[in-house]
């Protein structure tokens, strides 16, 4: 997921929201199951910050966009509270002796909004639709991920999207054929681009599909009303499957560009959610110790080094990268500079991946006294510093005050560790990728998402042919380990190598694991704090009345 | 007249040309194009991307078949950011809601500021115009980007009386604030620019033969003062009209009205080049259109012009 859009939501007004109440159980005033009292309006309003390019499950990108996708449509499996996959449009499914097939069995009584069935047909009409390059979807190399046979000639054009390894053998079962056993593939089928696609309604409208008034989806909620750029409101569709157990009957995402204001009208009780300002989270965690929330949120905060052969020499030197990564005083960024629940980072892979041991790096376990002991001795030895060659960097990032912060903090800890002078320079977005991919800088500001809760997510990054990495860092072991591991039954011996010979020959340094940090309104529970990916579903979520 | 008006219609074409071409090399010249982002997209994905919309053209004929398209058929093309929206249906939604809210500003910023203007160089030197100063002032050096969060904190979150943001159709709690925050600068403008205009025709010859006539005072300042007393208020008034019915992106942004401002910082931001030309060939339109008609209205009040 790209950073830029990244923002978690928020939540309910009482005063905005009246819709949904016309089918509110009024006679239900307790929950099911933790017989808690339910208050009257069941509506839920969260915040973020811009709007999304789409919400097409084929075509979505952004976080915000997959949190309505996610409401509005289902997939084959689901992730519950904890990120473990329950059933979703499928109720199971049968891997074969050699891991190549998947067989999904879906559920008879799941339905589109219309009140057509969901078949397996619409999961390989949807499947398709999003490989075929006709369809221009900017998350078609996901299907490519997944290693679905024939999945990189159809994405890149060469062969017919029909040749694509998904088949619908009848109404109720999905037959998957992989190109390679795939450990983590059932994880893969909760992304929003797995989400079946009502076929009839988009050869009927083309792109205006998904507008509310042609929109047929198959998820907990329907789109209601959809204002680009304000607001887009979803209510209960009567025809899901699992209707009667759904509470929430409204929800409603604003859009609103400033954090401080939104926090202000969170504040007021517009709100139900809202991301925490940076820099703010001491003050309001205790002012609000029931509602300020910070959670691992996974992503990774790094820089890069440019290891292109007409990049300056001083950097193609490993220990010189290496003492750069030494002298930075991480518990001064996370504790002071940003002071959200973030972690210090040692790794590439955020720390709460799901089955990732983070490995005993060297560096993690030392003081900070002993790391620039060893960053002067390092960059000393290279001929660089005090007493050698007087050493500059240039420190590219994207405009943003939190950038900003981190980029100052690093480059003060730089001069009065090492001596080594840094200039920042801050880039418009568009630039600053260009400016990256291209290789037109020293370091850079990197940041990175997981796309599922495995640690491949993070390292695939550093493989010499990688698109993203933008390092230009190539290690053959690297390569070797990582292709190893995706077959492996268990990688994490690769992964703890991968991350070894990072700290070593620091393409990258890492500086720090995100945590999400929002507020919560106190009387909406059954939120996912501990998703890591904070996958969360509006119709798990259910508003107590005040005592 | 009108041989004037046509003549200045018959350049407008050619400026609004010149404008298109302009943002479109400025445009193309800007790293970056609309369909990058942190993961870049396999080749083959970008080229089947830009083939969609006629990216993959030279650039003279991408720039003929936009301005083919827009004179045509009033066709301002398809959206590069948000897949099921076309150009015209966003300034279909965003143009109204600014055009509210920017009208409201302009009628308020007019009543207020004319009769503040008015009201102190009448009284000139008491108390009445001291205050009236002290608030344009005030009002002219309070930026709206820390006037509208301030409006939300008291009458949102502390009052509780108008909502702290968003349109919802344009009912009327919603329009309250973005108008105050939009109209106050341009008020304290239009209040200081008529204050001192008011003041030099108060000292002009033919109002004092007006009082000397013993006409009341009323009748000297709205019948012989007043009129050209506004002619340089004019003149600020047709650009500060188009600047606020064309959206401020400030106030998009603090109370998140989904006007047309925010489109265009954001398609600026996006590489979102159709759009971007969609909304600078409004914003141009618009801004010819009104300057022209403060142009005849200068005529109209001041008989001595003539064209």
């Amino acid at each position: 997921m790209t950073l830029t859009r990244k923002l978690m939501a928020s939540t309910a007004t009482a005063l905005i929201l009246t819709a949904g109440t016309a089918y509110a159980q009024s006679e239900t005033a307790t929950h099911p199951e933790t017989g808690e009292a339910l208050a009257a309006t069941q509506a839920f309003t969260y915040r973020v910050l811009d709007e999304s390019p789409s919400i097409d499950p084929g075509l979505v990108e952004d976080v915000d966009g997959s949190e309505i996708v996610r409401d509005l449509f289902e997939g084959l499996m689901n992730q519950d509270a904890l990120g473990q996959l329950v059933p979703g449009v499928a109720t199971g499914y049968e891997v074969s002796d050699d891991n190549l097939v998947y067989t999904f069995t879906l559920r008879d009584d799941a339905r589109w909004s219309n009140g057509d069935p969901v078949t397996a047909a619409d999961f390989e009409y949807a499947w398709k639709r999003a490989a075929d390059p006709a369809t221009a979807s900017p998350y078609q190399w996901y299907m490519e991920l997944m290693s679905l046979e024939n999945g990189s000639d159809v994405v890149s054009g060469d062969t017919d999207p029909s040749e694509l390894g998904v088949t619908a053998v009848d109404d109720t079962t999905l037959e998957v054929r992989l190109s390679e056993p795939l450990p983590y593939f059932p994880q893969m089928v909760t992304h929003a681009t797995t989400f079946p696609v009502h076929q009839a309604t988009i050869e009927e409208f083309g792109d205006d599909w998904t507008r509310p008034e042609n929109m047929v989806s198959n998820g907990a909620y329907v789109l209601t009303e959809w204002v680009s750029q304000e607001r887009l409101v979803r209510s209960r569709n009567d025809q899901y499957w699992d209707n009667d157990n759904t509470i929430i009957d409204t929800v409603t995402r604003l859009v609103i560009p400033d954090e401080n204001v939104a926090l202000t009208r969170y504040l007021a009780g517009e709100l139900d959610m809202t991301d925490v300002p940076a820099g703010q989270f001491p003050r309001l965690s205790e002012e609000y110790p029931d509602q300020a929330v910070s959670v691992p949120e996974a992503c990774s905060y790094y820089f890069m080094f440019n290891l292109r052969d007409d990049a300056p020499e001083a950097f193609q030197n490993a220990d010189v990268r290496q003492a750069l990564s030494l002298a930075i005083n991480r518990d001064v960024i996370v504790e002071n500079v940003l002071a959200g629940g973030q972690e210090p980072a040692y790794t590439f892979t955020h720390w709460a991946t799901a089955g990732f041991e983070t490995p005993d790096i060297p560096m993690a376990g030392m003081t900070q006294d002993e790391r620039n002991a060893m960053a002067q001795e390092l960059l000393g030895n290279a001929g660089y510093g005090p007493d050698g060659e007087p050493l500059t960097v240039n420190l590219v990032y994207n405009t943003s005050e939190a950038h900003a912060a981190v980029a100052v903090a690093v480059s003060q800890m730089w001069k009065q560790t090492l001596g080594v002078e840094t200039s920042l320079s801050n880039q418009e977005w568009q630039t600053f990728l260009e400016a990256r991919s291209n290789g037109d800088f020293e370091v850079a500001r990197g940041g990175w998402c997981a796309d599922y809760n495995e640690a491949s997510t993070f390292l695939d990054l550093m493989q010499s042919g990688s698109g993203y990495n933008d390092s230009k860092f190539v290690n053959e072991e690297v390569d070797e380990l990582l292709s190893e591991a995706k077959t492996a039954e268990n990688p994490q011996a690769n992964y703890d190598r991968v991350e070894e010979i990072i700290a070593e020959e620091t393409p990258i340094i890492p500086i720090y694991h995100y945590a999400s940090v929002f507020m919560l309104n106190d009387d909406l529970k059954g939120w996912p704090y501990e998703n890591f990916e904070q996958n969360w579903y509006s119709r798990e979520l259910y508003v107590t009345a005040d005592e | 007249m009108f041989a004037f008006i046509a003549r200045r219609l018959a350049v407008a074409v050619p400026t609004l040309l010149i404008l298109v071409i302009l943002s479109f090399i400025l445009m193309y010249t800007a790293p970056g194009g609309p369909f990058n982002s942190e993961r870049p997209l396999p080749p083959e994905v970008l080229a089947n991307i830009n083939a969609k919309y006629g990216l993959d053209q030279p650039f003279w004929k991408q720039i003929a078949t936009y301005v083919w398209g827009v004179t045509t058929q009033f066709d301002f093309g398809p959206s590069f950011q948000f897949t099921n929206r076309s150009v015209n249906d966003i300034i279909a939604q965003g143009f109204p809601v600014t055009l509210t809210y920017g009208a409201y500003s302009f009628l308020v910023a007019v009543l207020v500021g004319v009769s503040l203007g008015v009201a102190a160089a009448i009284k000139q030197n008491t108390w009445l115009d001291y205050l009236a100063v002290g608030i344009t002032v005030g009002a002219q050096v309070l930026p709206n980007f820390v006037l509208g969060p301030i409006l939300i904190i008291i009458f949102t979150l502390w009052l509780g009386w108008l909502p702290g943001g968003g349109w919802n159709g344009g009912q009327w709690e919603y329009v309250v604030l973005p108008v105050i925050a939009l109209s106050t600068s341009y008020m304290a403008s239009i209040a200081r620019i008529t204050r001192s205009s008011m003041l030099e025709t108060l000292n002009t010859n033919f109002i004092r033969t007006a009082r000397a006539k013993g006409l009341s005072t009323g009748r000297v300042i709205w019948k012989h003062a007043l009129k050209p007393t506004m002619l340089p208020v004019l003149s600020y008034l047709g650009p500060a009209f188009v600047g606020m019915i064309t959206g401020s992106v400030v106030v998009d942004i603090i109370f998140s009205t989904g006007g047309i401002g925010r489109f265009f910082v954001n398609s600026a931001f996006n590489r979102d080049y159709s759009v971007i030309m969609g909304i600078t060939i409004l914003v141009g339109a618009l801004t010819i259109f009104f300057n022209l008609l403060v142009d005849v209205l200068y005529a109209w009040i001041d008989p001595k012009i003539r064209y």
